[in-house]
């Protein structure tokens, strides 16, 4: 997937994301994002893991120009957003789009899902009003849902026919690359499984890529090809999939997917792992040296001093002194 | 010897808008001493309204128990007076919510809001009050529990929140704990130290406890039995091991299926087709019959019981397997 004379269909490189909080007095800054670079590659799904305050929705708002970068640059096949964004902002909003959360919160309740999903179209000038409504049936059945729900309100579906409705409506101009924030955690266990399916449908058909943003970590296992594992943001490890789950280089990503509950379906009972303590520390003062030293089960001296940078070993990435 | 809770026939209406919405239909259920059962279900299933029945949290004007018994160590929980019912409540019967943010006071120290109740069921006088609930802090984990006590819960993180609800929940020696999503809001690696420091507490105290969860994952590592519910019905029931590894009802299959994310990342996930049923479009016949691939005609007639199941605890389908 990774070819190394291809040009990536989106580069984010060292992005680096400040928040100033607070007031005139005691004003803070959060260092949300420390030098991320992030390439994806046409056809491919990327997940981005970590804990709350890793940075992973900010990076995710960042690779789709929601958030201008402090310093970085962005890169859409190979050419810079900013230069894109300038002169012809609707191309860069065309092929890159964002799924939420909360389709419910990024739906207006007081228009239909057809007029909801008429935005885009019209936006991105995709035909007359009759072409549109025709495109808009189109989206409604590409994504399991059918004619009559145009006419419905977002109060009428469910949460799951709404995550639908949210993927139409990011299908609607055509992308190459949707963000995937968060966007099947809040649906029901049963319903996570058809969004997926029809996520990866989507993919095969037109070759969309995923940058898939979630703290599911089992989920990640089945349908990512790459993962990033974030901390306090940065990237503290990243590689395929399979090399990943089959060993974990760094020991916040081991203790990450240790933590997460498996499921037994009889044979040896599964032990919960004995759980790494602490609570991440604060974005707005990380730890010296090594951002997870405060945590990590074989930090040493040179942890608490030096921080690491990231490189490479076995394959992948990785951001720890120790990892061989 | 007498289970600690038993629950016969359980029902509880909403009073809607037009008509009675029933969130919960004949429940039958029972908890040993020491033992931790599992609720699990997705949203509408009713787990919650369950647990609100047993504590009868349930508002006058917003639903009601119909019918059904509960009774606790002895004592028939519907017909307590409400000034004996606010005894148990809190005492003998202790909860926990899925956000300690709504459930703590904002303007007071944590420490004396462990105080207040431990004063309230009457286990400690003003002079002891403060220190034991340092104890308590200290038996849920909470690291330097004198400075804790002093903090508001806005300085304290996720995990310590809930660390501090459940030592507010101890307070009044509870034999059973209900704990509704506990760690659904907590980072995967606090979930696991949370879940771990329940499990410690539970057997050094003897406390049985009523997990509410969405999570199978999460009720393979805890619990000892489970109740799989439905649209306010309970499907499937039985001790976990013999549940996971046989489960009889096809909806349990299909939750099983949707939350093992073992295998190939190429793999199409299993699914369950179409979503909960909206309360007022409940089928006649068995609930689950709309979106359930083994479903005969008699399925949409005819209500299935409870009946014996093979690994030996219960099912409410026609197509399982009864032993013979």
């Amino acid at each position: 997937m990774t070819d190394a004379v291809a040009v990536p269909l989106l580069e984010a490189r060292d992005i680096v994301k400040h928040y100033r909080v607070g007031g005139l007095l005691g004003q803070k800054i959060v260092h949300a994002l420390d030098v991320v670079s992030l390439s994806v590659a046409t056809r491919e799904t990327v997940a981005v893991v970590g804990e709350s305050g890793c940075g992973k929705s900010t990076l995710g708002r960042c690779l789709v120009a929601l958030e201008e970068p402090t310093s970085g640059i962005l890169f859409l096949r190979g050419a810079p957003s900013r230069s894109i964004l300038s002169i012809e902002p609707l191309r860069f909003r065309r092929d890159v789009q964002i799924v939420f959360q909360d389709p419910y919160a990024s739906l207006n309740p007081r228009r239909t899902i057809g007029q909801s999903l008429d935005d885009p179209l019209r936006v991105h000038r995709m035909g007359n009003r009759v072409e549109r409504r025709e495109q808009a049936e189109q989206l409604m059945l590409r994504v399991g849902l059918q004619q009559r729900h145009l006419d419905r309100y977002p109060h009428e579906l469910s949460g799951g026919q709404r995550q639908r409705v949210a993927i139409a409506r990011a299908l609607a101009p055509g992308p190459s690359l949707i963000v995937c924030d968060e966007a099947v955690s809040s649906l029901d266990v049963s319903v996570q499984a058809q969004i997926i399916n029809l996520l990866r449908d989507i993919q095969k058909q037109t070759g969309v890529a995923y940058v898939f943003i979630t703290h599911n970590l089992h989920l990640v296992k089945r349908f990512a090809q790459r993962i990033v594992v974030m901390y306090l943001g940065q990237i503290v490890e990243e590689g395929t999939t399979e090399e990943m789950t089959a060993r974990f280089l760094h020991p916040y990503s081991a203790a990450l997917f240790a933590a997460a509950p498996k499921l037994w379906r009889g044979g040896v009972r599964p032990r919960a792992t004995p759980p790494i303590g602490g609570d991440v520390p604060s974005p707005f003062a990380p730890p010296s040296g090594c951002r997870f030293h405060t945590r990590c089960p074989i930090a040493q001296d040179s942890c608490r001093t030096v921080e690491p940078s990231l490189r490479q070993v076995a394959g992948r990435t990785v951001r720890c002194h120790l990892a061989e | 010897m007498s289970p600690l809770l038993a629950v016969k026939g359980l029902t509880v209406d909403y009073h809607g808008m037009h008509n009675a919405e029933r969130a919960v239909d004949g429940v039958s259920f029972s908890i040993a001493r020491g033992e931790t059962l599992a609720l699990v279900g997705e949203s509408g299933s009713g787990k919650s309204t369950i647990a609100h029945a047993l504590m009868r949290l349930i508002p006058r004007g917003a639903g009601s128990v119909s019918s059904g018994s509960i009774a606790f160590e002895g004592q028939d929980l519907l017909a307590l007076p409400e000034a004996a019912m606010r005894a148990v409540r809190g005492g003998r019967i202790a909860m926990v919510f899925q956000d300690p943010m709504m459930a703590l006071n904002p303007v007071h120290r944590v420490g004396r809001q462990i105080a207040e109740s431990l004063l309230a069921h009457g286990k400690a006088t003003p002079r002891t009050a403060i220190d034991r609930a340092i104890e308590l802090l200290t038996l849920v984990g909470v690291p330097a529990p004198e400075k804790r006590a002093r903090q508001y819960p806005h300085n304290l993180s996720g995990g310590m929140r809930q660390r501090v609800m459940i030592a507010i929940a101890l307070a009044g020696d509870p034999a059973l704990l209900i704990a509704d999503e506990p760690t659904t809001a907590l980072d995967v690696t606090v979930q696991a130290q949370v879940l771990a420091e329940i499990a410690a507490i539970k057997s050094r105290l003897g406390m049985a406890m009523l997990l509410i969860t969405h999570d199978l994952a999460v009720v393979s590592e805890t619990a000892d039995r489970v109740i799989v519910m439905y649209a306010g019905r309970m499907v499937e029931e039985g001790n976990v091991e013999g549940v996971f590894s046989r489960p009889a009802h096809p909806y349990t299959r299909g939750l099983l299926e949707a939350t093992d994310w073992e295998g190939a990342a190429s793999d199409r996930m299993r699914e369950i087709p179409g979503s909960v049923p909206n309360q007022g479009e409940m089928p006649p016949g068995c609930a689950f019959a709309p979106r359930c691939a083994i479903a005969t005609e008699r399925c949409r007639i005819e209500r299935p019981s409870v009946e014996r199941a093979l690994h030996g605890g219960g099912v409410s389908c026609f197509a399982a397997g009864s032993p013979s």
